[in-house]
């Protein structure tokens, strides 16, 4: 269990996505769901001596995870493309 | 029937006299750190400006942030219900209502008569609100008026990569330094602060028409932005009352409602 | 810069550099270095088969690539080593992309987790770096390897820049916000918002009623310090806890921290704000260590 948390705490609040990079099987399928291009496939930083290529939220994306996520986090509490798609349930949001 | 409404917004004390449908008069004060003595300032202002005496108003509603510090207010309602109510008064076809002011942002959907059906509010974080505006204008030495025409004039889009407004602070001199142009950082500054608003306003849904409200809404700059973000025109306050006095209307026009005026 | 100038720049910390007496580069088999460039503060790290040899702590400036030259050039002064010795470099921190004569670059939250394991010792699994526009919680293996981590780069509150907005705002010099904070009878409440921008106004209005500037800055630290725990408490806290980074410096902060963790953070005898230079030059050893494996 290895868990990177991508994401900000302001004065408005706590968002962070959490991807567990042990659990984490490189499928991809997260990074096709995402309508607003958050994740992406890239060398896993947590390892740097080692190859392993897994998600990751974007850099560009990481300080504004709010409003990235904003659009599928509206009306009624549905599941969010990313979360539903992992098998592995390596991703979750915190808010 | 003449009632008064006093926003107590964090920066400025609005007030709004209003004769039944028309308005008498407004006044805008600092809220600085006492309140009440702004509010009663503002209030004052504006009989003034009206020709009225304060036993002329029938009924005074606050609403606002600080609504709970005027005790002289005969009640108080929310900045949510008056944004709806004063935004409805001047645009019967507007359903969402935003509403940006100093320190927060709130979103509004009202149904077709005018009652508030949902909301949301973006709050506690400067950089989302006003606060970033007048500190990025401060880092530009330019005047918090002139910020809207100039982004107007940009020619190049910049990226901004800072998120907070004490970052972009620094950003931005980082980019005066390397010489960028004023007009393009401050083109790069509404382009944020829209964006940050255009996403939270997805969260709620957006039906049109649409109406920008708040003191925000003065800056060409940030309208054009949000327009350009939405594809669509926003209604703003032109005529008659700036977007700024929208909320306190609103709440002059609770107060009628309260009264039966 | 005149004096004069300099006495207004409250937020100035000391630059430093080191240089280790009984170490001799040209006995080395392996000399590594780590470059740290951060958006407030750059350092830079050699290291002699994974001994500290020398280094450099400054300001980054407005320049970003300048400033790991700069870095690098005032680690070496007067050590008679230059940078075409140096086998292998590892650029971290915000502008490792910057650090033109590093071989890789890698993320500073696994080189913060290396150096702290090696400025500490292998009892640490919690690791808080307090940096100049970040603040990251760590948690870490014995070898100092990342298990979990969380990184707040977006908000300027809990970071070494928000502090330095309090130190410019009640004209104290930075070095003595810590320990006037904690010149105090009674600790007051802390200021009600996180955010930097609005503290900064409540702040204000402290010091017009009457708040003496040691009262402000206590309220300030421990809002901060109840900040990062919280964040920290989003990992889990698991012993041995560590502090890294310029904010390690602030006893103000430090305290306040430990108090609400009920924890004591073990005292760094190596300057913590190199500990992300430190795990990258650590790093750099490995991969010299790697490519003589393959070869």
């Amino acid at each position: 269990m290895t868990k990177a948390n991508y994401g900000y705490k302001d004065g408005s609040g706590e968002y962070f996505i959490t991807i567990d990079t042990d659990l984490c099987n490189s499928c991809g399928k997260c990074i096709e769901a995402c309508p607003e291009s958050v994740l992406e496939m890239a060398e896993n930083e947590l390892d740097p001596l080692g190859d392993e290529i897994i998600a990751i939220v974007s850099e560009e994306h990481r300080k504004k995870i709010k409003y990235s996520c904003a659009p599928c986090k509206g009306g009624e509490k549905k599941e969010l493309p990313c979360v539903k798609v992992c098998e592995p349930s390596a991703l979750s949001h915190s808010w | 029937m003449i009632t008064a409404g006093i926003d107590c917004g964090s920066k400025n004390i609005k007030v709004v006299i209003l004769k039944e449908i028309n308005i008498l008069s407004t006044a805008s004060v600092l809220s600085g750190f006492d309140q009440e003595e702004s509010a009663q300032q503002a209030l004052n202002n504006s009989l003034e400006k009206a020709g009225i005496k304060r036993d002329d108003i029938k009924h005074i509603t606050a609403t606002g942030a600080g609504m709970e510090a005027i005790s002289f207010a005969d009640d108080n309602v929310t900045t949510v219900t008056c944004d709806g109510r004063g935004a409805f008064f001047l645009f019967p076809s507007a359903r969402t209502i935003i509403d940006i002011g100093a320190e927060e942002g709130l979103v509004v959907k009202l149904d077709e008569n005018g009652r508030v059906k949902d909301f949301g509010i973006n709050e506690k974080c400067a950089a989302g609100a006003g606060a970033f505006i007048e500190a990025m204008s401060r880092a530009l030495e330019v005047n918090i008026e002139k910020m809207g025409e100039l982004s107007l004039k940009s020619t190049k889009q910049i990226p901004m990569n800072a998120q907070c407004t004490i970052f972009a602070e620094s950003e931005v001199v980082s980019l005066i330094h390397q010489k960028t142009s004023k007009e393009d950082i401050i083109h790069a500054v509404h382009d944020a602060i829209a964006d940050r608003n255009t996403s939270m306003i997805r969260q709620i849904g957006i039906e049109k028409d649409v109406a920008l409200i708040g003191g925000v809404a003065n800056n060409i700059g940030f309208v054009d932005a949000m327009n350009k973000n939405l594809g669509f025109e926003l209604l703003v306050p032109k005529d008659g009352v700036a977007p700024e006095y929208v909320s306190a209307l609103g709440a002059a026009l609770m107060a009628q409602d309260k009264i039966g005026g | 810069m005149s004096n004069a100038e300099s006495e207004k720049e409250y937020w100035r910390w000391t630059e430093t550099r080191y240089t280790n007496p009984d170490l001799n580069w040209e006995n080395a088999d392996i000399i590594s270095a780590g470059v740290d460039v951060g958006s407030v503060s750059t350092q830079a790290v050699i290291m002699l088969d994974g001994e500290i040899y020398c280094y450099s702590s400054m300001r980054t400036g407005s320049n970003s690539p300048d400033s790991a030259n700069n870095a690098m050039d005032w680690a070496l002064e007067g050590t008679g080593l230059t940078l075409d010795k140096i086998q292998y470099v590892v650029g971290t921190g915000y502008g490792r992309v910057n650090v033109s004569f590093a071989k890789r670059a890698i993320t500073e939250i696994a080189c913060h987790a290396r150096g702290a394991n090696f400025i500490y010792g292998p009892e640490i699994r919690t690791v808080l770096d307090m940096g100049g526009q970040d603040c990251k919680a760590i948690r870490c293996d014995q070898r100092g390897k990342v298990t979990a981590f969380l990184m707040n780069d977006k908000c300027a509150a809990g970071t070494g820049r928000g502090m330095e907005v309090f130190a410019d705002l009640l004209q104290v010099h930075i070095n003595d916000v810590g320990k006037m904070s904690l010149e105090i009878e009674k600790e007051p409440e802390p200021v009600s918002s996180t955010c930097v921008v609005f503290a900064k106004s409540e702040a204000v209005g402290l010091l017009r009623k009457g708040w003496p500037k040691e009262k402000v800055l206590a309220a300030y630290c421990s809002a901060m310090a109840h900040r990062v725990v919280t964040l920290l408490s989003r990992l889990g806290i698991e012993e041995k806890f560590a502090i890294t980074g310029g904010i390690a410096k602030n006893i103000g902060v430090v305290k306040r921290i430990e108090d609400e963790l009920k924890l004591k953070a073990p005292e760094p005898n190596i300057d913590p704000q190199i500990a992300g230079a430190i795990g990258a030059a650590l790093f750099a050893k490995a991969l010299v260590e790697k490519e003589r494996k393959k070869a």
